[in-house]
Order: C-alpha cells, then sequence, then structure tokens
C-alpha cells in the first residue's frame, strides 16, 4: 500500500513537472530573455520568502492542520528582531535566533490553543492572526522601521546564489530531512492521516502539534528576515494579506488539506508553477493585473483534475469490490 | 472505553443538550457577553456609550458585514467555505457600477435612469449567480474541498475585477442606489431592513424549507444524506448560489455607501465573517448553526468596536480584541461542555 501511495504522488509530481516544463519550452521560445542565469536568479529570489514559509505551511498540512496565522506570526517576528537588532546589534546568527524563538513561541500558543480547545484549527489561526497583527498595528501605529543596520541589508551572495534562495534551500533541505528521514516527520504523517490511530500507537499528539505549528511559526520568522533583508526595510503590513497564495502553491503541489499527504519536491514544484507563469506572462509583456485571473485559473483547474481522478480512482476500486 | 469513543465523535454538545437548558446556550452566553459589554462601555462613557448615536452606529455600520456574514453562514452550514464571497461581492458592485456610470448621463431622462438600474440591478444579479453556480458544481460534482474551490474563484474573481479596473474605482451613483446605503424608512436605515429580511429569508429556509433542513443534514454525514434519497449534489450548488445571492445584496449596500466600487473593498472582512459566524455558534464542521446566534455575535462585535471607538482606542486595538473574544468564546464554550457534561451525564449513543 504504501508503495502503491507513494506512487501516486510521484505521478502527481511528475504531471505538475511536465506543465511546468511545457510551459518553460513555451515562454523561451516566444521570450528569449526566460532562460537566462540572470532572469532564473531572479525568479528564484522573488519566490524565495514564500518558499520558505511554504515548507512550515506544508508540515501543518501533513499533520492535518491548517495555519492561517503564519504571514502575522512573521510580521511580529520581523517587527522583534528588527527593533533588538537596530537599539543593541546583532549579527545574523543573533537575528536567525531570535526569529526562530519567537516566531516558534508563537506557533506554539497555537498548538496549544487548538489542542486544549480542541477547537479547529483554521477557526484558531484565524482568531490569533487577528489577534497578533492587530496588536502589532496598534503598537507599531502603522510605522516602518528603515535604519536596519548595514550587514543586515547589504547584498549576500555565494557562488553567484543569492543570500534569500540560500535560505530557502537550506529550508527545503531540512524540511525535506524532517519529513522523510526524522522518526517526528513519520510519526506527523500519522497524525494527518488517522489522528485516531497515531494516539493509540502512542505518539504524544499534543507534542507533535506544538511541533508542527512551531516548525510553521519558526519558518515563517525566517521568511520574515529574510524579506527584511531583501527590501530593507521593516513595515508592518507587508507579508500581511497573502497567506492564501502560500497555501495554493502548497496544495498546488499536491498537498491535502485533510492531513496525512503531501512533499516537500511538491512545494517546491506548486511554487515553481507560479513562479514560471508569472514570469513568463511578465516577459511576455502581459500586463500584470492579469495575474490574479490566471493564477486563479490554474489553480482550479488542478484542483478540479486532480479531485476528478481522485474520485473516478475510487469508483473503479468500488467497482472491482463489487 | 467508550468515554474516549464519545469524545472523538465531532457531535457538538449544545445541541443535544438544547432540551435540557432554559435555552440555547450559545444564545445564553452572547447575550451575557453583550450584556456586560454595554454595562462597561456604559459606565465608562455614560453620557456617550447609552445614546441614540451609539445605536445608529450599529445600525449603519452591520448590515455589511452582517450579509456577507451570512453569505459565509450558508455554505459553513453545509460543511463547507465560500472564501469568494468578497470577491464575488466587489465584482458584482464593479459590473452593476460599470452599467450604471456609463449609461447615466446628467441629461438621461428619470425613466430611462430607471431602467437603467434594473439592468445593472439583473447584470450583478446574473454575475453573482454565474459564480456561485460554478462554484457549486465544482464542489458538488467534482468532489474538491469547498476551501480548494473557492480559493480558486477568490483568485479568479478577483483577478478578473482587476483587469477589468486596472485597479481603480468606479463611482457616482444615482441617489436611488445611495438611498440603500445611506437612507432611513421609519428611522431605521435602510440598509439594516436589507439586513434583516436577508437574515429572517436564511433563518426561515434553514429551519422550515426541505433545502435548508438538507443543507444542515448534508452539514452533518452527506453520505447518510444521500442514501437517504437528497440529490445532495443540487443542494450543495444551492448552498453555493445562495451564498452568492447574498454577496449581490452585500454588494449593493457597500457600492451605496461608498458611493463606488473597486476591486479591493472589504477585504478584510473575509476572516472575521468566519470568526462572527463561528462566534454566532454556527458548527465550522457543517450541521449545526443560527440565524440568532449570528445576529447576537454582530451585535456583540459591534458593541465593542463602538465601545472602543467611544474610548478612543485604535481601530487596531478593537481587531485584537474581536480574536481575542473568538478565543474567548472558545474557551467558555468548552468550560460549558465540561461542566454540562458533569452535571448531565449522557451516555455514549
Amino acid at each position: 500500500m504504501p508503495k502503491y501511495l507513494s506512487a501516486a504522488l510521484r505521478r502527481h509530481d511528475i504531471q505538475i513537472g511536465i506543465i511546468i516544463a511545457v510551459m518553460a519550452t513555451f515562454f523561451s521560445t516566444l521570450s528569449p530573455g526566460f532562460l537566462t542565469l540572470g532572469n532564473l536568479m531572479d525568479l528564484l529570489e522573488n519566490y524565495s520568502v514564500m518558499a520558505i514559509m511554504a515548507t512550515g505551511l506544508l508540515v501543518v498540512l501533513i499533520s492535518g492542520g491548517i495555519d492561517i496565522s503564519f504571514e502575522a506570526i512573521a510580521a511580529v517576528s520581523q517587527f522583534l528582531v528588527a527593533t533588538i537588532l537596530v537599539r543593541f546589534g546583532g549579527n545574523w546568527l543573533s537575528a536567525f535566533a531570535l526569529a526562530g524563538l519567537f516566531g516558534g513561541l508563537l506557533g506554539v500558543v497555537n498548538a496549544l490553543l487548538i489542542y486544549y480547545l480542541g477547537a479547529i484549527s483554521v477557526i484558531v489561526t484565524i482568531s490569533t492572526m487577528t489577534f497578533y497583527f492587530s496588536i502589532l498595528m496598534f503598537v507599531t501605529q502603522g510605522r516602518s522601521i528603515y535604519d536596519l543596520p548595514n550587514w543586515f541589508t547589504s547584498n549576500i551572495s555565494f557562488l553567484s546564489i543569492p543570500f534569500p534562495v540560500m535560505v530557502a534551500a537550506i529550508a527545503l533541505l531540512l524540511t525535506l530531512f524532517l519529513l522523510s528521514q526524522l522518526p517526528i516527520g513519520r510519526q506527523i504523517y500519522g497524525l494527518g492521516g488517522n489522528p485516531e490511530a497515531a494516539k493509540r500507537m502512542g505518539c504524544n499528539i499534543v507534542g507533535l502539534q506544538c511541533f508542527a505549528y512551531g516548525y510553521s511559526g519558526f519558518m515563517a520568522a525566517i521568511a520574515g528576515i529574510v524579506q527584511a533583508h531583501r527590501v530593507e526595510e521593516v513595515v508592518p503590513y507587508a507579508l500581511i494579506g497573502r497567506e492564501l497564495d502560500v497555501l495554493a502553491a502548497v496544495v498546488l503541489g499536491g498537498a491535502s488539506l485533510s492531513g496525512g499527504i503531501g512533499t516537500v519536491s511538491g512545494t517546491v514544484l506548486g511554487i515553481l508553477l507560479l513562479a514560471v507563469l508569472q514570469n513568463g506572462l511578465t516577459l511576455l509583456g502581459v500586463s500584470s493585473y492579469s495575474f490574479g485571473l490566471v493564477t486563479g485559473l490554474v489553480i482550479l483547474v488542478s484542483v478540479t483534475a486532480t479531485a476528478y481522478a481522485a474520485k473516478r480512482q475510487r469508483m473503479r476500486s468500488v467497482r472491482h469490490a463489487i | 472505553m467508550p468515554s474516549d469513543l464519545a469524545s472523538s465523535s465531532p457531535t457538538p454538545e449544545p445541541s443535544r443538550f438544547a432540551g435540557l437548558l432554559p435555552s440555547d446556550p450559545t444564545i445564553t452566553m452572547l447575550g451575557a457577553l453583550i450584556a456586560g459589554a454595554v454595562i462597561i462601555f456604559g459606565a465608562l462613557t455614560p453620557s456617550r456609550f447609552l445614546s441614540g448615536d451609539t445605536l445608529r452606529a450599529i445600525a449603519f455600520q452591520m448590515p455589511e458585514l452582517g450579509i456577507l456574514s451570512l453569505a459565509m453562514m450558508v455554505p459553513l452550514m453545509s460543511g463547507g467555505l465560500n472564501l469568494a464571497i468578497i470577491s464575488t461581492a466587489n465584482l458584482s458592485a464593479l459590473v452593476m457600477a460599470a452599467i450604471l456610470t456609463r449609461l447615466i448621463q446628467p441629461a438621461t431622462p428619470p425613466s430611462i435612469i430607471a431602467a437603467v438600474i434594473v439592468l445593472a440591478l439583473l447584470a450583478g444579479l446574473l454575475t453573482s449567480l454565474v459564480i456561485g453556480f460554478l462554484t457549486g458544481v465544482i464542489v458538488a460534482f467534482f468532489g474538491v474541498h469547498p476551501i480548494l474551490v473557492t480559493l480558486g474563484t477568490m483568485t479568479l474573481v478577483k483577478g478578473t475585477a482587476v483587469l477589468a479596473t486596472s485597479g481603480t474605482v468606479i463611482g457616482g451613483f444615482p441617489p436611488a442606489i445611495l438611498f440603500l446605503g445611506n437612507g432611513t424608512l421609519f428611522g431605521i436605515p435602510v440598509s439594516m431592513i436589507l439586513f434583516i429580511l436577508c437574515a429572517t429569508i436564511v433563518a426561515v429556509i434553514l429551519s422550515y424549507a426541505p433545502f435548508g433542513v438538507s443543507i444542515r443534514l448534508i452539514g452533518s454525514n452527506e453520505r447518510a444524506t444521500r442514501y437517504s434519497g437528497v440529490p445532495t449534489e443540487w443542494v450543495l450548488v444551492g448552498v453555493y448560489v445562495v451564498s452568492s445571492l447574498l454577496c449581490w445584496v452585500a454588494a449593493l449596500v457597500m457600492m451605496a455607501r461608498f458611493n463606488s466600487a473597486s476591486a479591493g473593498y472589504a477585504e478584510s472582512y473575509l476572516l472575521v465573517t468566519i470568526l462572527s459566524a463561528v462566534l454566532g455558534g454556527v458548527d465550522p464542521f457543517g450541521g449545526f448553526g443560527r440565524v440568532l446566534g449570528l445576529f447576537l455575535s454582530l451585535v456583540l462585535l459591534q458593541v465593542i468596536s463602538t465601545g472602543f471607538n467611544l474610548l478612543g482606542f485604535s481601530p487596531y486595538l478593537t481587531a485584537a480584541i474581536w480574536g481575542a473574544t473568538m478565543i474567548l468564546a472558545i474557551v467558555i464554550a468548552v468550560v460549558r461542555d465540561r461542566w454540562i457534561t458533569r452535571l448531565w451525564p449522557v451516555k455514549a449513543n
């Protein structure tokens, strides 16, 4: 059964991969600027913040929950870290450590509320999102932080790979390792697949949920730092409102909202799909006003096709059983 | 381990005890919270809070969020969700706005204006109907999770609106339209009358009409409902059509209040509508919920926001309190259910 499942998953990955390849070929024949190293690096850098956030959301989705509050967590952590850095100074290590700490803690608050109140995760995280973000706006009065330290805003690259892309790559590899190699990763799949079974197997449910939501908060905060580095300022409301875009990318990558299903490779492909589409359209000179329309169509067609295939599969197996 | 099995089943507690308690516990709790909020704000700002102005402010602010919350509530009752309500309302408003502003010139005679208004209303209605029908068909016949479908339709519909307007605002409507948002009838705002009308219709449908009962049954157990002969697919299509129709009414109220339409209005309301519905006792898994509860939760949210406004607090603090109220309401519900099970122990069914 696991073999069959993994084969099915791979098929979805391959489908998305083929669509990306077809689109990339299409765009590169129409616009010679598409398949250049510079453009591809730009593309990766533009979507690196989204990719880092997506890894955290992926883990929560696999655990059978959903997190709407991660952008708010990113905004809050970003602001806290920037304030500390401006006042006391610091370095990259302390920036990431502090961000991870704040983000992780705020995520764990989500998990504890969900577990001890027995409430549905989407409602709890909508509430905490509203709460975290409004408190942030209340405290900052919407004011931005511009005087970030020089070391923080200066461009860093290694082998001409920009810093955000490196962080995104590390985040993706870390999540891949966590989900596929560590026991806790397998337990998270188990929790999402069948919570009751996971409980009876002796999994520590509250611990796993704290880990999943904490990880989501952690990654969101890291993404917040990377975003602040890219735009060289901290604007309290800059990150908010894109929660559902990240969710769309992760879902395009084959993660299931009912839990237990999802891969890092799929998530990468989901983000690449949106990235290549929007970048290609820009290069073709299509107005950026049409992005929403195109993205919406892609999401609708993709989720409908996936669900329809699954439904036919189910019907076939029912017929076999009869 | 019967207790384990009982706790793992998603049967909501309130419905089971509705007959035992004097009234619906959600309604009691919301009533108590509203009374508490009114007493606190009344004590803090006696001269200004306990006045007709407060009531008027609440009556003018509630309908928009209220009608949109109804549009969210109907899919929630069926165990679904409609994330596209705001974008549907905005696109519908834009279609109406475009017709009104293009076809009505300063010199247009009143009879033609009336015809144009009717045409605009019909076009907006049709826009909403098409969106709702497509959403419903994809949810019902392809079996896609409503969050995913409406995430797609939300992006698509908003994308269409942004592309059509290039992000601009269309404004300047005839007085008949503006009357819907700012006028009063017997001292009651017209928008409030519209909201109460919508709320009553939705309440009657959900409680008495076969369609409404089917919606609640689907929310409880879709498969069992299908096996008992209900055409669940078409009921689900109906759910999203009704939700979209309510978005059309919300579109009318919104465009009348702002005297303009845009692709980006009221977006912050999206998650608040879920919040107000759930605060009002609508089960996010579907099947249970009352319009009265939703109404009271909206009153509570408006009382809080008006009160904080009078105290001179930032609107952001109000939003934070809304989020905290939601968590508080869940805590109260959990504690309450624990006490109820202790006082009236029920055998696992």
